[in-house]
């Protein structure tokens, strides 16, 4: 048992279970998914600074704070406690890829090191990678209104056609930065 | 209380996100080079589960347990759902990751997300104050 938790679990295990996060918030208490609003919460809390947009009652929202808190937790049990092999089995050609237009070599963790280091703060690659990359998931996520949870699974789950524009542009943007921008950074 | 129960949802989330290797950057270069299902699938699988869910509660007007019937209001469009949505879009192709995993990166281990939290923060105060400015 505890070696199938710890293997990687496939997408028709996952998808439905992150389905069913959507109706588990609504019969607990009436609360859409949705996860880049806590970062709106953490902003009002700590800096608001007179913006209107960051003045409002943040602790009637505080459901979502312990949410994200507890998404954390899960990634320590997921990983840390569980265990999961070191390497992601991604695919055979997107390695060859990776390999060859971005120079990377070394393929173990959640995420390339070479790349998402802190170290890499001293050079272009922690800064685009971490500080821009973060920085443009921060700021388009609030600017459309929702992120991969509150639009693409909540959104279109509740049959919103403004969520389906704003995940068109999810991959729009996606399809950019991997074909033409990554292709010009590299 | 009630708290403690959000608490425990967002663990199992963080946990089948982590699991599943969503909050991966390599995962989510498979996904925009188109070499693999999986992230296709965990997406396309959870919109239908959550699709059925959502259209069973509506159409049974079922209350939640504390008692309000269940609402969900429609979410409205400006011309911010493409704006910021590709501006997202070329942010989760760099990151590798949507505000979720960034959390559930954090608890696996990955130093690096917390700089990237502190970045999309970074970005949302941004917006948030630049927000009157912008094209909506």
């Amino acid at each position: 048992m505890l070696e199938i938790l710890r293997q990687p679990w496939p997408w028709y295990v996952a998808g439905p279970l992150i389905g069913l996060t959507v109706p588990a918030l609504l019969l607990v208490g009436n609360k859409a998914l949705g996860i880049s609003s806590s970062l709106r919460h953490v902003c009002a809390a700590c800096v608001p600074a007179n913006i209107p947009f960051l003045t409002y009652n943040w602790r009637s929202e505080a459901w979502n704070l312990f949410f994200v808190l507890g998404i954390g937790l899960g990634g320590f049990l997921g990983y840390q406690v569980l265990g999961h092999p070191d390497t992601v089995a991604i695919s055979a050609e997107t390695v060859r890829d990776l390999q060859a237009q971005m120079g990377l070599t070394d393929f173990s963790g959640l995420l390339p090191r070479e790349l998402f280091a802190p170290e890499n703060l001293m050079n272009w690659k922690g800064w685009v990678f971490l500080v821009l990359g973060g920085f443009l998931v921060g700021f388009g996520t609030r600017y459309a209104g929702g992120c991969t949870s509150g639009h693409a699974i909540s959104g279109l789950s509740n049959l919103q056609w403004v969520s389906l524009v704003a995940v068109v542009g999810f991959f729009a943007g996606g399809l950019l930065m991997t074909w033409v921008f990554y292709p010009l950074l590299f | 209380m009630k708290n403690l129960t959000y608490l425990v949802l967002g663990g199992l989330f963080g946990l089948i996100l982590t699991k599943s290797e969503v909050v991966s950057w390599w995962r989510i270069q498979e996904m925009f080079r188109f070499q693999s299902f999986h992230m296709y699938g965990v997406i396309g699988s959870a919109i239908l589960v959550g699709l059925v869910s959502v259209q069973l509660i509506k159409r049974n007007r079922l209350k939640s347990l504390n008692g309000e019937t269940i609402t969900l209001a429609d979410k409205k469009y400006n011309h911010g759902t493409w704006i910021g949505g590709t501006v997202f879009g070329l942010g989760w192709a760099l990151t590798g990751a949507c505000p979720g995993p960034m959390f559930a990166q954090l608890g696996s281990g990955v130093a690096g997300a917390a700089v990237l939290i502190l970045a999309a923060l970074a970005g949302t105060w941004t917006y948030s104050a630049l927000r009157e400015k912008l094209p909506h």
